[in-house]
């Protein structure tokens, strides 16, 4: 009797553990079907959405492990990538060498962003979301006075293709065109007719490994110890700020990377929007893939990933068949991406709350026995 | 053999702001000696420890005067963290573990075994890789030095608190260094039994050499396994005798023993309480208060007296007016004017004709951001319906500012508050004050029966005697009926007609506040 | 008359003195770059009718303890469930507007119930959510939108596209139906909306009326130490509920208000971004995460709406160019920024005091 109890305790467990997930699948277990796509157009977006987003959901998963909820922050890092690409669109450098310059220009500065944004933080501790989600809003700005009214009038940029005609400010959509899938088609390879982009995934593959294998070190241990009490960490040595600064730090540069892949992909930036969506899309992802604000690991951001965006493809032409209207699925996703994040940072606060109550009650329990033997 | 001597304070004396709350200690211990170390709350002992062990609140506060010399060496730690590098380990009340990890992550915590790799060279040292398999060994080590039965594996928070106190025991000997372990109530969470294995653990470390400061409140504890004690008392070392060479009562009388004509002196005399009639019923109480458990408590309150409720912090003498004012879970049968009381529910007990002047002034007594008349009149107005105003026939209750301007006046007058104005802010006013202003809001209410919880804690002597006599006053003249509940027996004494003393969650006994003191001692000290 | 000058510095606070000084400059500067000035002030008043009651809207909420209203957009929805059905019934003039204002009360006493309790159940958190609750409930309600069997043809698309537009224009219903009443008109340029500004004296008097009674009194008691006013008896879950639905029935109020003035009600995505400047005017103001009053309203509205009007006229004739925006998105997310990340070092002060 107790045998089978546990078990089943252990399959509601599953359920309630996975509930996000699992609702994701019910979902396009159902819209699939209505939505009258093919599978192997499925399959090829999944794929592409894959290699675009992968970077950037896993750049979240390090402030994680340091307690610091979902980094909305990463939106700097992308920023500062598409700084840097800017750089290398108006020296007309070409493919490869384009990526690795990117990256090597955006890095510094990726850097100073993420140490800001560590120490912005250490100074609202306890509110590090909303904190971040704003922080990204006010770089924004900076961005914009950077970019659009810096950018040829003080900062010298040649190409006159990517500065608005007024004479200095960028365009709002840039042509990435000698970046373009320059990374994805690197090591070329079709199956089926769908393109298989096997150097960034190899790239994920090297961060995926990089994760892993920070987690076992002393930095990584002491984040953790960060993480989950930072008055122990303190009194044992550990330098709590330096390291919630770091792990910030490493989010942002990996975001920076993150966008500069998933713009190669795309191949064309929107100066002033591509940023925007990402902290928001991502973590979203992350969610869905079954992660928590206070747990997440590689695998919940890749299922998140398939998860979310066969939700988000899906959507729209399942609205229309079962509504008749498109645009009744359009906003279904915007709603599911901000829901799904409401959802999850209630039910961690609630459960935090009443985990402290448990503890409390289970306390009393004592209580209650102890007088109950003592009449 | 003086080589022996592992330990010595010398001379030390400490002050915080002008309050001395150590004066000329001098104690030394031996090397593998258990010393016990006694004394009533506020007797100085955990600043004591604090010093020796470089709490940085000691420096925050202007550090001491005196000198700590450890293994012949003079000391003088900057930080815990330099206490800790020579030697000097403390195992704290509350537990410095964290939860998610194993114990053998946490008996390493920040002294992990790494190993270099390609990184470190560019990023430095905190890039190395852990050696989890050595540091599994190496607590696991540890552990089985301690002499108790835990996998190193063991998450923490799957842990029973005995293992949590053995993982931080183990945490202190991993340190190579460690010679002297301080130990605070190492057993005062701990049932019988595991307090027993801890016992023998304390035993074990000091037969390995390791010598051992253990503070305790359980005297009979202290007896069994500790080669000296040290008494303390209102900040001076009371006595420091071999263990063997004294008894359990002599212990308690050094504790709570007061030099003559000191703390307040007994004016009125003692009311009969035995003809009274009964007001307030408690049967078989239970509190979940934090800290401050209440287990099983039976009482019987009279009508008129002032009665004291003591004994030592943590033992739940706190939680009984809490508990009973609905503040924390509580259960058990509550009767007041032959009423029953809802409990956990505050409002119905301040219905009932309770009032409770909490011992938390700042997080429970007051509105800090608000101005004292608001202090004072908020529950009267809500439970009372009080200095009000009715517009449109009662459907809009409007606050009197001009009646709470007024009443938060009479009493500032009444009590002596020190401030600009009634429309001070209550965070503006010194403890004494505010502990005035939270008398005040519960007067206001006009209670029939007031619960006072730690009414002079960090107020001054001058203040502390207007507090004492102006509760005593309201008893002559309103015949409210007070529960006084203090760690200061003295001040219990000065003021009550019966004193309860709490010990582990339960009353141990009830005592005319005329009774010598070192009854008072044994039923705080369970001797 | 250092210590003077110093408590003012105080009191008014380092942003609140240098927007404040920045907007005067910008007063000063207007002539001299053919701005007119009545007419930019003229602006600046009416802007500041427009948002005062959504800037109001936050108080209720501080005061109780549950932080700033991210929100708001839920109370907007209120709003404009209320703003789209009179429109519907066709009622014209301040009929129209009092009727949607009518209409939109029960829903935000619903919504906001709704809110308050999820709201206890995440405290410390509130903010956060509070965010999220806001984006959701509005893509939430472009699906509805969508949906809702409105019927009215000024409402919907006249062809091709179901459901209502995304702009509704209230210019043959209850255009400046506040505006209009004794507005006073000095010259070409001038214009004070005296109807809307006394209405939004009017709302302020009601908020204040509500902090002098016995319940007012206990919600900022809970807001302000919420185990002080539980030991005094007071339920201080329900004290929070009452401050959420205050807070969400202003909103629902505000945006009616915002709208009769603008001349177009904004469905769909339109209600997305209101909480920011909201957030921002309060907190220039001078209010706190915990603390705001009707003062903190007034001040900061007038100054956070004086920047947004005013910078794009002078300073854009001044570099030729139009950086309004960026200028808003960094002033009004920087003060946002500041209360987030100044608070809670005043709090852990506290804590060790």
């Amino acid at each position: 009797m107790s045998i089978l109890k546990s078990k089943d305790n252990k399959i509601a467990r599953f359920f309630i553990n996975n509930a996000v997930p699992i609702l994701f699948i019910l979902f396009a277990v159902f819209a699939i079907p209505m939505a009258d796509l093919s599978i192997e157009y499925l399959v090829a977006e999944m794929i592409t959405r894959l290699a675009r987003y992968s970077f950037l959901v896993l750049a979240l998963l390090i402030p994680v492990i340091a307690g610091m909820g979902m980094n909305f922050g990463i939106v700097l890092g992308a920023m500062a990538g598409q700084v840097g690409l800017i750089f290398v669109m108006d020296w007309g450098v070409m493919g490869v060498p384009a990526f690795f310059l990117a990256i090597i220009i955006s890095m510094p500065l990726a850097v100073f962003l993420g140490w800001m944004a560590g120490i912005a933080l250490n100074h609202a501790k306890g509110r590090e979301m909303v904190t971040s989600y704003i922080l990204g809003f006010f770089i924004n700005g900076v961005y914009q006075l950077l970019v659009l009214y810096s950018m040829g009038s003080i900062i010298p940029i040649n190409n006159s293709k990517i500065v608005l005609p007024r004479g200095y400010g960028i365009r709002n959509a840039i042509d990435l065109v000698n970046l373009r899938k320059s990374v994805d088609r690197l090591i070329p390879l079709e199956i089926n007719g769908i393109e298989i982009p096997v150097m960034t995934f190899i790239l994920v593959a090297i961060l995926c490994v990089f994760i892993v294998w920070f987690r076992k070190t002393k930095l990584g241990q002491d984040m953790r110890a960060v993480g989950q009490n930072m008055e122990v960490a303190r009194n044992a040595g550990i330098p709590v700020e330096r390291t919630r600064i770091l792990a910030i730090v490493i989010s942002t540069v990996l975001a920076c990377i993150g966008q500069i892949i998933f713009l190669q992909n795309i191949g064309t930036m929107n100066t002033y929007n591509s940023h925007e969506q990402i902290g928001m899309f991502s973590i979203a992802a992350l969610l869905v893939g079954g992660a928590s604000v206070a747990k997440a690991s590689i695998k919940n951001a890749f299922v998140g990933i398939i998860l979310f965006h066969i939700m988000f493809v899906v959507a729209p032409r399942a609205g229309k068949t079962l509504m008749g209207e498109a645009q009744i699925g359009e906003y279904f996703r915007v709603f599911v991406s901000y829901a799904i994040i409401a959802i999850a940072l209630a039910l961690h606060a609630w459960r935090k709350n009443k985990e402290a109550e448990f503890a409390r009650r289970s306390l009393r329990v004592d209580t209650e026995e102890a007088a109950g033997t003592s009449e | 053999m003086p080589d022996d001597i592992l330990l010595k304070m010398k001379n030390i004396t400490k002050d915080f702001y002008g309050n001395q709350v150590l004066t000329g200690v001098n104690m030394e211990l031996k090397r593998g000696h258990i010393l016990g170390l006694v004394g009533e709350n506020g007797a100085g002992k955990s600043t004591l420890m604090n010093i020796l062990f470089g709490s940085t609140v000691i420096k925050e506060t202007g550090g001491f005067t005196g000198e700590i010399e450890l293994d012949g060496k003079i000391c003088n730690f900057e930080s815990p963290f330099d206490a800790l590098d020579a030697g000097v380990g403390m195992v704290h009340q509350e537990f410095m573990l964290i939860p998610g990890f194993q114990a053998a992550e946490n008996i390493m915590l920040n002294r992990e075994l790494t190993q270099r790799n390609f990184w470190v060279d560019v990023f430095g040292e905190r890039l190395s890789s852990l050696k989890n398999e050595e540091m599994i060994k190496r607590a696991q080590k540890a552990i089985d030095t301690v002499g108790v039965d835990l996998d190193a594996k063991t998450l923490v928070s799957e842990m029973p608190v005995a293992h949590k106190q053995f993982t931080e025991i183990a945490r202190e000997i991993d340190r190579e260094a460690t010679k002297l372990l301080i130990l605070d109530e190492p057993t005062a969470v701990l049932t019988e039994s595991e307090a027993e294995i801890m016992l023998s653990v304390v035993r074990r470390l000091a037969d390995m050499g390791i010598s051992v400061i253990f503070i305790s409140h359980r005297l009979k504890e202290i007896m069994q396994i500790c080669n000296e004690l040290v008494v303390l008392r209102d900040g001076k070392l009371v006595k420091e005798v071999p263990t063997n060479e004294t008894n359990p009562e002599k212990i308690s009388e050094w504790m709570v023993g007061r030099e003559i004509g000191g703390g307040p002196a007994r004016e009125a005399p003692v009311k009969q309480t035995e003809e009274m009639e009964t007001v307030l019923k408690v049967r078989n109480l239970w509190v979940d208060m934090p800290g401050e458990r209440v287990i099983n408590v039976d009482l019987d309150i009279k009508k008129g007296e002032i009665f004291g409720i003591g004994g030592l912090a943590g033992q739940g003498k706190l939680g009984i007016p809490n508990g009973i004012m609905g503040l924390y879970p509580a259960g058990g049968k509550v009767e007041f004017q032959g009423k029953k009381i809802k409990l956990n529910n505050p409002r119905f007990a301040l219905d009932s004709g309770m009032a409770f002047v909490s011992e938390d002034r700042r997080d429970v007594g007051l509105l800090l951001e608000e101005p004292i008349d608001w202090n004072i009149s908020f529950t009267v107005m809500q439970t009372q319906e009080k200095y009000l105003k009715k517009i449109l026939g009662g459907l809009i209750k409007w606050r009197d500012d001009k009646a709470i301007a007024k009443l938060a006046q009479e009493y500032i007058d009444l009590l002596e508050i020190r401030c600009t104005s009634s429309k001070q802010l209550a965070k503006e006013l010194s403890g004494g004050n505010q502990q005035k202003v939270c008398l005040a809001k519960a007067f206001a209410v006009r209670p029939d029966l007031l619960f006072v919880s730690e009414p002079t804690r960090g107020i001054d002597v001058g203040a502390k005697q207007l507090v004492l006599d102006t509760l005593h006053e309201y008893n002559e003249k309103y015949g409210i009926t007070i529960i006084v509940c203090s760690s200061e027996l003295e001040e219990l004494r000065s003021i009550s007609d019966r004193v309860a003393i709490v010990s582990e969650g339960r009353i141990a006994g009830i005592l005319s506040p005329t009774a010598p003191l070192k009854e008072f001692g044994a039923l705080m000290l369970e001797a | 008359m250092m210590e003077k000058i110093k408590d003012f510095l105080e009191a008014a606070g380092w942003p609140r003195l240098i927007i404040g000084l920045f907007l005067l400059a910008l007063f000063i500067t207007a002539p001299f770059v053919e701005v007119n000035i009545f007419t930019s002030l003229s602006d600046v008043i009416v802007r500041f009718g427009m948002w005062g009651i959504l800037v109001l809207a936050m108080v209720p909420m501080v005061q109780g303890g549950c932080g700033l209203n991210f929100g708001l957009p839920l109370g907007i929805i209120a709003g404009l469930l209320g703003a789209v059905t009179s429109v519907e019934l066709q009622l014209t003039g301040l009929v129209g507007f009092f009727s949607a204002v009518l209409i939109a009360i029960p829903f935000g006493i619903g919504l906001g119930l709704l809110y308050g309790i999820l709201l206890n159940k995440v405290k410390g958190d509130e903010m956060t959510i509070a965010l999220y609750v806001g984006f959701s409930s509005v893509a939430f309600m472009s699906m509805m939108w969508l949906k809702l069997p409105y019927k009215s043809p000024d409402m919907i698309w006249a062809y091709g596209g179901t459901g209502l537009r995304t702009t509704i224009s209230v210019e043959k219903f209850w255009y400046r139906a506040l505006n209009d009443i004794w507005t006073i008109q000095i010259g070409d340029h001038f214009y004070f909306p005296t109807g809307m500004i006394i209405f939004f004296a009017f709302m302020c008097l009601l908020v204040w009326v509500f902090f002098h009674t016995k319940t007012g009194t206990a919600v900022t008691a809970a807001g302000s130490n919420p185990e002080y006013a539980r030991a005094s008896g007071v339920n201080v879950d329900k004290m929070r509920i009452i401050s959420v639905i205050l807070t969400t029935v202003l909103a629902a109020v505000g945006i009616i208000v915002y709208e009769q003035s603008f001349g177009f009600i904004q469905l769909y995505l339109g209600p997305f971004w209101m909480a920011f400047p909201a957030v921002a005017g309060i907190l220039l103001g001078g209010a706190s995460v915990h603390k705001a009053t009707i003062m903190n309203v007034i001040v900061g509205t007038f100054l956070f709406q004086g920047i947004l009007t005013m910078t794009p006229s002078v300073i854009n004739n001044i570099i030729q160019t139009d950086m309004s925006e960026t200028i808003r998105i960094i002033v009004s997310n920087g003060l946002i920024l500041y209360a987030l990340t100044r608070t809670i070092t005043i709090k852990s002060a506290k804590v060790k005091a």
